[in-house]
């Protein structure tokens, strides 16, 4: 297991689930609100629920820990009244674990910015006008009023297709951040706060990030700045090259990353733990995931499709409901968009067992190859940057 | 074995498997159960009652496993060919039934023209034919396409095509004449078509009964189709939108007099709580279960009060009602102030979720019911759902509209069965406009 917080008990020795071949990982984290097996998706619940998805249903589907958002939240309803209602965890009633972040990445990218400086991160309300400095200490504060088990410093996010010295600007500055994050928790034992590596697409720079943030003792490093429209061939170096500079013992966070072959990769590159809103979201568009790509229910071709979305998968919806009911009741109704979310929150935790399984079984190798084969209609089909990444840590694919 | 034991299980034999079993009368309202219906007579519905109202075989917003945390469900749900016609094709290949390409429960269907929740425009009914409106526009059918469809559909019961839209306009008096005999000479020839289609061999018919607001022609309506053979009546026309309680009261009062003691009477498009006691005490016996939906669209939830204390002597000693315990005044003094949108008026049965004074208020929507809803969440979640436009409100609010309904209805039957109309009466409207009525 994977220590967090100065009380976190190891519960197994990482070196045990480790794969002989690649650099992946089988770990247990223990956390306040249970324990959460690795390698984990995390689904995202924004704004403190799973788009139409109930706790209940979550907790069906085995979801140990799940994501809600500080700027949202922190907006609507705010941070006094979720205190008031017992945290996150109450407001909500998710009595599992929660991970938030830390408001940066949200006003990078759904607000007018106006300005970061040292102080933090001004910008614009979108709801009043209203002009906010969210600072290190602001952030940590309203993810202390959450009370989630794993908090996100808040980091000076810079797009990775930026070049020039706004990155090493941004990547030093997120140090200064993550120091000042760590002094404003007033939870440490309970909330984990895990720094996140910046450097953009640089080398360089992300090592010194790795070299300067590892000196830190947190409970867990995400690896930020990446999947955000970079070319895959930049983004798995950096994954790989900052798994290389991670301590062992603690959890690695890939942050955004959902895609199913972007997941089993990066696991391979060392990576724990994952998030991204695309299977969710993906799902309210009527697209189901599937180990061999994804079903566009809304078309024509499966009104008469009576076969479940994945004759495999023991989701409530796969076991009740064929393609082509779900095909009609997207004219009707907002359940045919609840069916496929479930659906799709099944298929990547799935996923995320059939790997963790392997990899404790030591045959994750042979796991990745028949998983390509699936996904893809033909080897030449294979993502050139998946096979480099793969090779690059012992996984030929025939 | 009882009487009553032998006769259901000789109705269990019997072919025209539905079977009222009145059990009480009281001040007009009939007490019993609807048993026989299905293919092998294994649903029962309790009368007064109402059926789970869909949309394409889904309740709206619920998957299955949300839709099964409410521990009471009514034995029969609704579908409509708004819904549905688009899908013929589709059900004609399938061939066996919505239920089952819809993935629904074991559960009673009955078919109606129209979903009770949509307004359908007007003025497509022709001598031959009637108009739906599905997701891609209007929909023709003459009765072989509407008995084609009821094939393809396989419903345990359906209402038979009717022309009914006397009570979306202002019309004359040879427009209902013409209404009514229109829709005598479709039940004809549904029920020959119906005789001949072998998949609608278990399949019951309902009969419609028309007339508008003109009470000969209510009458005469009743008159010709209790002739016909048919299971039941539906009564149309008689919508909460298109006429007063009153009038609709007094026609209802005179239709049922004319129909046989021993065939149930669905009434279509009246679903507030008064409404369907004033109907319960006409003398009907079944409604249509979309009032919980309206209310849930328009980001509300079902509040009022329907315990009654079996026993008046009791009353002093029993535990306060719900609305006293949740220590609030009704969140309407006049629904006219709060039209929420065409989601439709809200009414005095119900709290405005999206009003800021439940932004913090942790108590559920109604305490000590036991929907999902309130068991694990309050109003300020809910609220913050609503003002967040998230999914989830919905689904929440349909669990907990749901049950209180069904709730009502459970109620209903209990002050009918216990001989407490009069305190349930009062009970359930006593949260009143002006507050001439006191809590007590």
């Amino acid at each position: 297991g994977l220590s967090l917080g100065k009380k976190g008990a190891v519960l197994r020795d990482p070196r045990d689930s480790e794969c002989p071949v690649s650099k992946a990982r089988a770990c247990v984290l223990k956390l306040p609100h249970g324990a959460v097996n690795t390698p984990v998706f995390m689904p995202v619940g924004t704004q403190g629920t799973l788009k139409g998805v109930t706790v209940a249903q979550l907790e069906e589907l085995g979801c140990q820990i799940c994501l809600g958002n500080t700027y949202h939240l922190g907006m609507r309803p705010g941070p006094e009244l979720i205190e008031k209602a017992n945290g996150l965890h109450g407001f909500m009633n998710w009595k599992r674990n929660l991970l938030t972040d830390s408001g940066g990445f949200q006003m990078v990218s759904l607000v007018e910015l106006s300005e970061v400086t040292e102080e933090g991160v001004m910008f614009r309300s979108p709801y009043d006008g209203r002009e906010i400095l969210l600072t290190p200490e602001q952030s940590i504060a309203i993810q202390n009023s959450l009370g989630s088990d794993i908090i996100m410093q808040l980091d000076d996010v810079v797009s990775s297709t930026v070049t020039g010295p706004r990155v090493e600007e941004a990547m030093r500055r997120s140090i200064r951040w993550l120091d000042r994050c760590a002094a404003a928790n007033k939870n440490p034992h309970r909330q984990n706060l895990f720094a996140i590596i910046q450097g953009g697409l640089n080398a360089e720079l992300r090592k010194a990030c790795l070299d300067e943030m590892t000196k830190r003792d947190v409970p867990g490093f995400a690896i930020g700045g990446l999947s955000g429209g970079e070319e895959k061939d930049d983004f798995w170096k950096m994954v790989t090259l900052s798994t290389d500079h991670l301590p062992r013992g603690k959890p690695r966070y890939l942050m955004g990353v959902g895609y199913a072959v972007d997941l089993v990769v990066c696991v391979a590159l060392g990576c724990d733990m994952f998030d991204c809103v695309f299977p969710t979201r993906t799902a309210r568009f009527g697209s189901a995931l599937v180990p061999w790509g994804s079903l566009q229910l809304k078309q024509k071709q499966y009104a008469k499709d009576f076969q479940p979305i994945d004759p495999e998968c023991q989701c409530a919806t796969c076991k009740r409901h064929s393609r082509a009911y779900l095909h009609a009741l997207f004219k009707s109704d907002t359940a045919a968009m609840h069916h496929i979310t479930v659906h799709n929150i099944c298929y990547q935790l799935t996923l995320m067992r059939s790997v963790r399984d392997s990899i404790i079984e030591q045959r994750f190798p042979e796991f990745v190859r028949s998983f390509m084969k699936r996904m893809f209609p033909s080897s030449e089909q294979y993502p050139s940057w998946a096979e480099d990444a793969l090779a690059s840590v012992n996984i030929t694919l025939d | 074995m009882s009487c009553r034991c032998v006769s259901r299980f000789l109705n269990y034999f019997q072919r025209g498997g539905m079977k009222l079993e009145l059990s009480k009368v009281v001040q007009g309202c009939r007490l019993g159960v609807l048993i026989g219906i299905g293919k092998t007579g294994q649903h029962s519905l309790e009368l007064p009652g109402c059926l789970l109202y869909t949309r394409c075989a889904t309740v709206p917003h619920l998957t299955q496993d949300t839709l099964h945390t409410l521990t009471y469900l009514p034995a029969g749900a609704q579908v409509a060919l708004d819904g549905l016609a688009e899908h013929h094709e589709v059900l004609e290949e399938f061939k066996e039934g919505v239920r089952k390409f819809a993935g629904l429960h074991d559960t009673a269907l009955f078919c109606s023209l129209h979903d009770p929740a949509t307004n359908c425009p007007t003025g497509h009914v022709t001598n031959k034919t009637v108009s739906v409106w599905g997701s891609g526009g209007r929909i023709e059918m003459t009765a072989a396409r509407f008995i084609a469809m009821q094939a393809v559909i396989q419903p345990d019961c359906y209402q038979s095509m009717a022309d009914g839209e006397t009570w979306q306009t202002n019309t004359s008096r040879k427009r209902v004449h013409k209404a009514v005999n229109r829709t005598l000479a479709h039940l004809d020839e549904c029920l020959t078509l119906h005789h001949k289609t072998p998949q609608l061999k278990h399949t019951e018919v309902f009969g419609v009964v028309e007339g508008g607001d003109i009470l000969e022609e209510r009458v005469r309506s009743a008159r010709e189709t209790a002739k016909r053979p048919v299971a039941g009546f539906v009564l149309d026309g008689f919508q909460s939108a298109a006429m007063e309680q009153e009038l609709r009261g007094q026609l209802i009062t005179a239709v049922t007099a004319e129909l046989p003691v021993e065939k149930p009477r669905m009434l279509q498009g009246v679903g507030r709580p008064d409404e369907v006691i004033a109907c319960v005490e006409a003398g009907v016996d079944l409604f249509e279960g979309f009032f919980p939906f309206q209310v849930t669209e328009r980001g509300c939830a079902l509040c009022f009060d329907y315990n009654v204390t079996p026993d008046p002597e009791a009353a002093a000693l029993s535990p306060p009602t719900v609305l006293e315990l949740n220590g609030e005044r009704p969140a309407v003094e006049d629904p006219k102030q709060n039209d929420v949108g065409n989601t439709g008026t809200m009414t005095q049965f119900e709290i405005n979720l999206k009003d800021i004074r439940y932004r913090e208020d942790f108590r559920p929507l109604v305490e000590g019911c036991g929907c999902y809803c309130c068991k694990n969440h309050h109003r300020a979640y809910v609220h913050h759902l609503l003002v967040t436009s998230e999914l989830l409100a919905g689904v929440l609010l349909m669990l907990h509209n749901t049950a209180h309904y069904l709730g009502f209805f459970r109620a209903l039957r209990e002050a009918i069965s216990h001989e407490r109309l009069q305190d349930f009466k009062t009970t359930v409207t006593k949260v009143d406009f002006g507050g001439r009525k006191q809590l007590h």
